[in-house]
């Protein structure tokens, strides 16, 4: 079976924990701030299971899988709220 | 092509505006006291000089004609206007309503062909904008405008004029863009208007399918909209007769003169540069040496997001993004500055990348730790005798910011920067020896006075 799993972080969310660099040390890598760097292409087959617990495990809730967001955890605000002009 | 406009009863059929400019007069200003000659300001001058605004007959026809005319967005990203009004209609239906946004907040400082717009005529933008309310079944509609009082109480009164005429058909709420070089990105206009910050939300899903109050929303720029008010009264193939096939039409200009005057001015799509500048970089097809002639060292184009020209290069381009991104520029929305002899480009550049930096909305690591670390290091290589390493954390940082923030603000910022070391590299060269080749050290491009951090 082909797996065309793709990593995907959401940059407003992250905080730079560097979990997923822990947890995933074969696709990510940080940069020198700390931050994720992700590989330009899809998650290995072999690496799916690891990818998943790096997407759930990332503490900010900003690592997703992509196909897999996790819209529940947005945090634009729903709640509409106007302002006068 | 013809989709079958139903003119109103009884109101004589009014001649479409020969040739340019379309919108506004030439060389206006953007301010209070401009009426810019059309008269437009006041809702009777508006009809008297376009007559009044025509809906299409049947369901789906400003989509079709938008499409026809090849319209683009005028904010700057040149998206298909056709295909995000059919994105936000197909939402419509299934939502049952949806929210349309005239977009004239403006953060660019180098910009001002909004503003000027909205003064000169407010009325060929809320036409734009009740058409787009239409065609996408919308049932709220906020006017977006740039901060400031007289101007929001002069668009007050056009929404009043056109309230007591019985014309629109949905409602509109005016609402002040925050005073922020990103206050117009789509999401952070949708955050402002959903009584957040303004700023830039990691798009998912979309705004055209959730964003304000939850709705699909459309966002257009204000002169988009203008130009869908023109085309609904006067049709696609009269829309065409400017610009050029690929990019049909015409656009407002901020031109930034080297003698530090500017202008706002409307042109075809695929105008020569040199025609807009033409004491800078000779007259069109005149083949003199623009350094010679017009004393200046670069062109920007595309404003802060933008790229830095070679003017040799310069003066054989056109404000069109089949011309100018070969060159690694855009039309974006249409800012040229043609920086004279005697500045200093890497202090301008350094200047601007300070303001840049500090207008980040701070929320994704790459842009907020990145871009204070690029405007720091093209400090230093503003001034006499850089380390080598500045130039070498330039580019390296420039690599880590592009394309990782959840707006497209690292990767403009990065585009003009990258623009800047090559287009000055002799300045480099000199600042590296401990000379600069300026004179004189006022500030040319315009950036806010005690910019504020935008949050």
């Amino acid at each position: 079976m082909k797996d065309n799993l793709r990593l995907l972080v959401n940059p407003a969310a992250c905080t730079g924990h560097g979990n997923c660099a822990e947890l995933l040390p074969e696709l990510i890598t940080l940069d020198e701030w700390g931050y994720p760097l992700l590989p330009e292409g899809g998650v290995p087959a072999g690496l799916s299971r690891q990818a998943r617990r790096a997407a759930r495990d990332c503490p900010a809730l900003a690592l997703m899988i992509s196909g897999e967001a996790r819209e529940e955890h947005s945090e634009e605000t729903q709640k509409f709220r106007r302002r006068p002009a | 092509m013809s989709v079958g406009y139903l003119a109103a009863a009884g109101t004589p059929r009014v001649t479409p505006p020969p040739g340019l400019p379309r919108l506004i007069p030439a060389d206006c200003a953007a301010g209070p006291e401009a009426d810019h000659g059309f008269g437009q300001q006041s809702l009777a001058g508006h009809l008297a000089r376009l007559g009044p605004l025509t809906y299409p007959a049947r369901p789906g026809g400003l989509i079709a004609e938008a499409e026809a005319a090849g319209l683009t967005g005028r904010g700057g990203a040149a998206f298909p206007v056709h295909r995000k009004l059919a994105a936000v209609a197909g939402q419509a239906r299934e939502r049952r309503r949806a929210v349309v946004v005239a977009n004239g907040a403006e953060g660019e400082p180098a910009s001002g062909k909004d503003a000027a717009l909205l003064w000169g005529a407010p009325h060929l933008v809320l036409d734009g904008l009740q058409l787009v309310a239409q065609a996408t079944g919308a049932t709220e509609a906020f006017l977006y405008s740039r901060r400031g009082e007289e101007l929001s109480r002069r668009l007050l009164g056009a929404l009043r004029q056109r309230a007591a005429a019985g014309l629109d058909r949905v409602q509109v709420e005016l609402v002040q863009a925050p005073d922020a070089f990103l206050a117009g990105e789509e999401s952070a206009l949708v955050s402002w208007l959903n009584g957040g910050p303004a700023r830039p939300a990691f798009k998912q899903p979309p705004v055209w399918q959730r964003g304000v109050a939850g709705l699909p929303t459309l966002v257009q720029n204000v002169e988009t909209l203008a130009h869908l008010a023109l085309i609904a009264r006067f049709g696609a193939g009269w829309f065409r007769a400017e610009g050029t096939p690929a990019e049909p039409g015409t656009m407002l200009v901020t031109v930034h003169r080297a003698d530090g005057g500017s202008y706002i001015t409307e042109t075809g799509v695929g105008t020569p540069l040199a025609a807009l500048l033409p004491a800078e970089l000779g007259a069109p097809g005149a083949r003199t040496a623009p350094d010679a002639s017009g004393g200046i060292q670069a062109v920007l184009a595309g404003g802060y997001h933008g790229a830095w020209l070679d003017p040799g290069r310069a003066a054989g381009l056109t404000l069109s993004n089949a011309s100018l991104r070969p060159a690694g520029a855009f039309a974006g929305a249409g800012v040229l500055a043609a920086l004279p002899v005697g500045r200093c480009g890497l202090a301008e550049t350094a200047r601007v990348g300070r303001y840049l930096a500090l207008e980040s909305a701070g929320q994704c690591g790459p842009c907020f730790n990145g871009l204070p670390h690029i405007a720091g290091a093209l400090d230093e290589l503003a001034g006499p005798r850089p380390r080598r390493q500045a130039l070498a954390d330039v580019q390296r940082w420039a690599g880590l910011v592009a394309g990782r923030g959840a707006c497209h603000h690292p990767d403009g910022f990065v585009r003009f920067v990258r623009s800047a070391l090559s287009v000055f590299r002799a300045e480099l060269d000199a600042h590296g020896r401990g000379r600069c080749t300026a004179t004189d050290p006022a500030p040319f491009l315009p950036v806010p006075a005690g910019a504020p951090t935008g949050s």
